[in-house]
């Protein structure tokens, strides 16, 4: 038997994991707005969060028109356990290492995920449309987030003490975004940055799909669903 | 449609500048796609690609682009199309020159290079000298880096090659 081709249907388990990828990330990166370590810092995080928030938006207006919703349904109506994003992107910021090392390993994924999308004519055009543009977006983002990488591994005693204690504490979340392809990208780099590369048999989390979620969304999802909540329809 | 009303449609649209860079319109920037005139002439359909994902100026323009072709037409529609996606490819040699002379950089070169092939503003805006240093990847805008001329020390803005 044949399967049929869902090319019609965006609204797929594939692409809400990645528009909520994308949109948790970016709320992350938002909650350092003004307390970047530097002005620069400050800029380079909110520049990522609004192309990240911007991918989002633009996967879920799909999604939003195949269901009968719009994206503000989807992004300030849901309950944590409706989203799909990839664990590692809800994780708190801790300090600076730890979140750029997120947003790195969170970079490498992107970094396949938008190019084959972009690149399969069977994909929504819709969907193809929005990774066409982030393919840019992202490798300017993963150049950025790797420089951090190789600076504050191969930096100073204290910041490579804490990348290595961020990559101990992330790489048990790296189940639903490592494919062999994104060890490939990020093993060289961690290496070149003077960390141990854990085993890639190491145990991992991986249970968004079902629904399952750290205790960490509810709070974001709280912050940021709070004003759409309580005024619900409110437009500007 | 007769080539005088379309070129009105296009002559009113030349005089919609960038929300954050008003130096230049938006038929400079290459967003403009497509202009689609009614076989009667009152209403008209715009449709413009966003330079980046999340650039907050795309709102403001499409709504600016709205308002200036409703003093011609009676019906306006501005529709979104994200591929193919915008490049920096697309901007025009007066809007290069206009940016060059307000003291941003346009982009290196016109031709599609592979990502992150190192590129770079060829000359400081405000003194000429060829000493250019990054001071950082992201700028004031989506758009944007921060550069600084090493002769001047005067810090500028270079357009990423997108």
């Amino acid at each position: 038997m044949s399967r049929t081709s869902d090319a019609a249907t965006p609204s797929t388990d594939a692409h809400l994991a990645l528009a909520d990828g994308c949109l948790i990330a970016s709320h992350r990166l938002s909650e350092w707005m003004s307390n970047a370590p530097t002005m620069e810092e400050d800029v380079a995080l909110g520049n990522i969060a609004l192309d990240l928030l911007g991918q989002a938006r633009g996967l879920l207006q799909a999604i939003a028109e195949d269901t009968g919703r719009t994206e503000d349904d989807l992004a300030y109506f849901r309950e944590a356990q409706e989203f799909r994003n990839p664990l590692i992107c809800e994780l708190p910021n801790g300090d600076f290492g730890h979140t750029i090392l997120r947003q790195f390993f969170v970079d490498a994924w992107l970094a396949d995920v938008w190019p084959a999308l972009a690149g399969d004519p069977t994909v929504d055009p819709r969907v193809r449309g929005v990774a066409e543009k982030a393919v840019k977006e992202n490798a300017y983002h993963l150049r950025h987030s790797s420089t951090w990488v190789l600076r504050l591994g191969d930096g100073t005693d204290e910041s490579h003490r804490r990348m290595t204690t961020a990559l101990d504490a992330l790489w048990p979340y790296r189940g639903e975004i490592a494919s062999d392809a994104w060890y490939a990208r990020v093993e060289p780099i961690l290496a070149e940055a003077t960390l141990d590369i854990p085993p890639r048999d190491a145990w991992t989390q991986r249970s968004s799909a079902d629904g399952w979620h750290t205790e960490h969304l509810g709070y974001l999802l709280a912050e940021m669903q709070s004003l759409a909540r309580a005024h619900p329809g409110a437009t500007w | 449609m007769t080539a005088s009303t379309r070129s009105r449609a296009w002559a009113l649209l030349e005089a919609v500048p960038d929300p954050e860079i008003p130096v230049v319109s938006v038929v400079d920037l290459g967003i403009v796609r497509a202009v689609d005139e009614s076989a009667d002439g009152r209403a008209v359909t715009v449709t413009l690609t966003p330079t980046y994902s999340g650039c907050p100026a795309t709102d403001v323009i499409a709504r600016d682009v709205k308002a200036a072709l409703e003093a011609a037409y009676d019906d306006v529609r501005v529709e979104t199309q994200r591929s193919p996606a915008w490049t920096t490819d697309w901007l025009s040699d007066a809007g290069r020159e206009r940016l060059q002379t307000f003291g941003i950089v346009p982009p290196a070169g016109r031709k599609q290079l592979p990502l992150l092939v190192e590129e770079r503003p060829a000359a400081c805006p405000r003194c000429g000298s060829d000493g250019v240093e990054e001071l950082a990847h992201f700028g004031s805008t989506p758009c944007k880096a921060l550069w600084r001329c090493t002769s001047c020390r005067e810090p500028f803005d270079y357009m990423k090659r997108h």
